[in-house]
């Protein structure tokens, strides 16, 4: 399954060339040119097949970003023992106890804790700081270390994919849903005919600060933009009453606004009543959290008209996460029919 | 003997307290081509007897070895919209285990995912506190009403861990504690199958340490022994351990000292890993060993016992980390300790 691959390979944000490798070498027979621009966005353009109307656009752009949360190296122990600090937003709380892969060479690695038995409860009351934790490769002094690991290697969760239900919910498990899922999205969406120009760009830097989106937003100068995401799905049970953002396998998640862009109105209108008219289930991203490239794409030269559909992720961020193949479906059905829709124009 | 191999195969096999089978097989297998005989007690210890050749005239003499193959765990206590309630089996530090990746023992083995909330919706008050077992779930990706068909209220939760290999012969992985003293105990059944020994030896996986060393108390009052070695993990030097609360990797097994232990065995390891060389370790035990030993000490009339420690870092974890050269070196010792037991070291011992 292309999606185990794409969950698999690792991009931590600024080192997203296995991913690019892997996206381009299943996308080219369904592309007419292709290139890698200087922040390692692959920017893929499928040509317009057929005549635009009028009012259609001319050129549409369609994101995902490659990158991933992850840790770098930032000094060696002299126990051989690794320092490190986040690469995009990580709670620390989720790395004790884990397995990563350092480095070009995916040395394995741990990060350890200390021995419940030599913790007192007061201990157990704190939460153990970033600089308090070490990754472990199973050297026993700093120059052995210096031999396999070097000052800014990037560090990727050591996570599998895994389909955990075959039918129901179909969810899936494995590293950087957020937004591998998204790449999958689009790679499906490029195996289509439109009446336009579409720009697949498979960006870089993301988790960031959505740098990749940025530049590649300026060169191709977009006439729409839609963005891919795997977002935050907070639905697990919670005493207080806090939204769950969005809901494990309700559909593709519209957002209205997030913390980075306030999604074009018509565009928004569109996709939801795309969504009805196709009797597709969808959802709204109920919480105004998080960024995502559409930040920086509608904010390009003169300003692009852009919006997001996301697949709801559950633990995004984290070593694992999880989503819904149904989901994954709907997404790719609505944006298809949406952009067909969108050939002949956006409403005044 | 293939030690990396199976200590993976003991590593990944669940196991945990009360729930050891799957585990005891991986054990049972590995066991069998150097067994005598292997029986299985009432609280599910797997004792397999290595026959001595014992000279004519002389009583039977048995040393007993013991390690347990029990993991920590969790328990599904409850049901919460399609996710799972849970607590801990044995000494699980709930900070380890956010985003950590279980098997629940259902009716089927259901992969999950302790489910952690995303950092972009959690206030700094939420991430400066760990999170309390009670708003921990676990997830199985099922619709809610599979769950209800699949698990059952009481099924055991195995933390999930591919064991992996480190640099320089360290493995880190899950149930280390103790599938790594397993491990020792077989590497001591082989090398014994190659030396000359009198005593007859009763190499025991034993259950239940994690909740109260119970398996080891009622196994070692059936085997009845003259002798007993018990294999457990001690603390690994690690970042943020102090190197009083630990010992050295890769510096073989630590040799017990203290009240649970007794000064002639104690005596008579040192003297067999000094006399062969192998590297090896002094642990002081001040009071409680917190291993089996302590259970055996005290069975029947008493019995004269020892505790050698293997070390390992992060101890609890999933990513408890190990050199598989203490390993073998631990079996080592046990096997040139056992082929040195005779009527002499039986008389000083007063027996």
């Amino acid at each position: 399954m292309f999606l185990q691959e794409l969950a698999e390979a690792r991009g931590v944000a600024g080192h997203e060339q296995a991913v690019r490798d892997l996206v381009l070498n299943a996308i080219k027979p369904w592309i007419d040119t292709h290139r890698v621009d200087a922040l390692g966005n692959l920017i893929c353009l499928r040509r317009a097949r057929g005549q635009p109307t009028e009012q259609g656009p001319r050129k549409v752009m369609l994101a995902a970003h490659m990158d991933e949360v992850g840790l770098m190296i930032t000094g060696i122990n002299s126990d051989g023992t690794l320092r490190f600090g986040p690469v995009g937003g990580i709670d620390p709380r989720v790395l004790l106890s884990k397995q990563v892969l350092v480095g070009d060479d995916a040395v394995p690695g741990v990060i350890g804790a200390r021995p419940i038995h030599l913790t007192t409860p007061a201990d157990r009351e704190r939460v153990v700081e970033l600089d308090k934790m070490a990754i472990d490769i199973g050297v026993t002094s700093k120059s052995a270390a210096e031999k396999k690991v070097k000052l800014g290697d990037y560090v990727s969760f050591r996570t599998t994919f895994e389909v955990l239900d075959t039918e129901g919910l179909r969810t899936v498990k494995g590293k950087a849903m957020d937004d591998r899922i998204g790449c999958y999205v689009l790679t499906e969406l490029l195996k289509t005919d439109y009446a336009f120009d579409l720009y697949a760009v498979f960006t870089a830097q993301e988790e960031v600060g959505l740098r990749g989106a940025k530049v590649a937003a300026y060169a191709i100068n977009p006439d729409l933009a839609l963005v891919f995401e795997g977002t935050v799905c907070d639905d697990i049970p919670k005493d207080k009453d806090i939204s769950p953002v969005t809901e494990l396998g309700k559909g593709p998640a519209l957002t209205f606004m997030d913390r980075s862009v306030i999604a074009d109105p018509r565009l928004v209108r569109l996709l939801v009543r795309t969504a009805e008219r196709l009797g597709i289930p969808y959802q709204f991203k109920r919480a105004i959290a998080g960024g995502t490239d559409a930040g920086a794409i509608h904010l390009t030269r003169e300003g692009v008209p852009s919006a997001v559909i996301a697949v709801a992720s559950r633990y995004i961020h984290a070593p694992v996460s999880m989503v819904s193949l149904n989901d994954v479906d709907h997404t790719i059905q609505l944006a298809r029919e949406a952009l067909h829709t969108l050939e002949g124009g956006l409403e005044a | 003997m293939d030690t990396l191999k199976l200590l993976r195969e003991l590593s990944q096999a669940s196991g945990v307290s009360g729930y050891e089978n799957e585990a005891q097989e991986v054990a049972r297998r590995a066991l069998v081509p150097y067994a005598d005989a292997l029986r299985t007690d009432a609280l599910g210890n797997l004792i397999a007897l290595k026959r001595g050749a014992r000279p004519e005239g002389t009583p039977v003499r048995s040393i007993l070895l013991a390690a347990h193959c029990d993991e920590i765990g969790l328990m599904v206590t409850g049901f919460e919209q399609g996710f799972l309630r849970f607590t801990r089996v044995g000494g699980v530090d709930v900070r380890t285990i956010l985003g950590q990746e279980v098997v629940v023992h259902g009716r089927r083995p259901l992969p999950g995912i302790v489910a952690s909330r995303p950092p972009h919706v959690m206030t700094k008050e939420e991430m400066d506190k760990p999170v309390p077992l009670d708003k921990l779930f676990i997830d199985v990706g099922l619709p809610a009403e599979r769950v209800q068909e699949l698990v059952r209220v009481g099924d055991v939760i195995t933390l999930r861990r591919e064991m992996v290999e480190l640099a320089e012969g360290f493995v880190a992985g899950k149930a280390l504690d103790d599938r790594a003293g397993v491990a020792a105990l077989v590497f001591c059944l082989e090398a014994l199958s190659t030396l000359r020994h009198t005593w007859d030896v009763y190499a025991i996986a034993t259950t239940q340490e994690e909740v109260g060393l119970r398996g080891a108390m009622v196994s070692a009052y059936s085997v009845a022994p003259d002798l007993a070695i018990a294999v457990d993990v001690t603390f690994g030097k690690q970042q943020g351990v102090s190197e009083n609360e630990s010992v050295e990797l890769d510096a073989g097994p630590t040799i017990g000292k203290g009240p649970n232990f007794h000064p002639l065995l104690v005596e008579r390891l040192l003297a067999t890993a000094g006399e062969h060389e192998l590297p090896h370790q002094v642990e002081i035990i001040p009071g409680r060993s917190g291993t089996d030993a302590w259970a055996i000490q005290v069975a029947r009339e008493g019995i004269p016992t020892a505790l050698l420690g293997i070390p390992l870092r992060y101890m609890h974890t999933t990513v408890e980390t190990v050199c598989i050269k203490d390993i073998e070196r631990t079996g080592r010792l046990l096997a040139l300790c056992i082929a040195g037991l005779n009527e002499d070291f039986a008389a000083q011992l007063g027996l």
